[in-house]
């Protein structure tokens, strides 16, 4: 007869183990260390007061993982509810005879010919980080979700309640701004 | 002829592999005539490898203060005494 192998919760060591994890985990989804460290500690909370629930069936740190991105979720779900403050500044003619035309104030300039170089720019890093950080609210987030956290699109249809086209806008807009201030930032000087 | 609003929409979802094949049909021949666009699909790509090799890897830079971490601890004692 086999002993199953059943992993236990030790919530004593919760913090020594998994905060740092969690918080690095979080801290480059919801790009906001407050707002990042309030959720490690309310999926700490969770965990506690759902310990009963735990099947032993994952590891502890994977059932935490799991806990912390139903926190993330929802957290997105409240700020793409929120109006956003921050505009988007128009790339292309929105109407007109020039519609869906590059405006000439926004056609992207040439970055030169060694992508090798740029993509291995370690303050390339802080440079993207900060126009991320720039994108309005909303934008921000689905780019996140598309981007790093690797949702599938019909995912983040049915969580945030829009259509595939609706996502499809506004990973468009996030990137168009992105390049944008990336050339702005970078680019330029 | 698609406009370039549009061709940088595919552009952006082809980034992500979703672009269906008439959609790159479109695209292509809209690069053949749009150096514009030219210049945004090649920085497109640039931009996809480095949010793959920076924003992906979780480095472990981020951590929390042992200050940070102390509060954390007598908060979850609490709970756990209800």
């Amino acid at each position: 007869m086999s002993k199953s192998e059943k992993h236990i919760l030790d919530p004593n060591k919760w913090v020594k183990r998994y905060a740092d994890y969690l918080f690095n985990y979080t801290v480059t989804r919801v790009d906001d260390q407050d707002i990042a460290k309030d959720l490690v500690q309310e999926t700490f909370f969770s965990g506690i007061k759902g310990k009963d629930h735990f099947k032993g069936l994952a590891s502890e740190r994977t059932w935490l993982v799991s806990i912390l991105k139903r926190k993330i979720i929802d957290h997105y779900r409240k700020i793409n509810s929120a109006k956003g403050k921050k505009e988007i500044r128009m790339s292309f003619y929105p109407g007109g005879e020039k519609k869906g035309n590059w405006i000439e104030a926004s056609v992207p300039q040439s970055w030169g010919n060694e992508a090798e170089k740029i993509i291995e720019n370690k303050e390339l890093k802080a440079v993207l980080e900060l126009c991320i950080a720039n994108l309005p609210e909303k934008y921000r987030m689905v780019f996140l979700l598309k981007t790093v956290q690797n949702y599938e699109t019909n995912e983040i249809c049915n969580e945030l309640n829009i259509s595939a086209s609706n996502l499809w806008v506004i990973i468009h807009r996030a990137r168009v701004q992105l390049r944008k201030c990336l050339e702005e930032n970078w680019f330029k000087n | 002829m698609i406009s370039c609003d549009e061709a940088t929409t595919i552009c952006d979802k082809n980034q992500y592999g979703e672009a269906s094949g008439w959609d790159k049909f479109r695209l292509n021949f809209h690069l053949l005539l749009c150096k514009h666009c030219k210049v945004y699909s090649k920085q497109n790509d640039i931009i996809s490898k480095i949010i793959g090799k920076y924003l992906h890897s979780c480095d472990g830079q981020n951590h929390l203060s042992q200050k940070e971490k102390y509060t954390l601890e007598k908060n979850l004692n609490e709970q756990l005494q209800k």
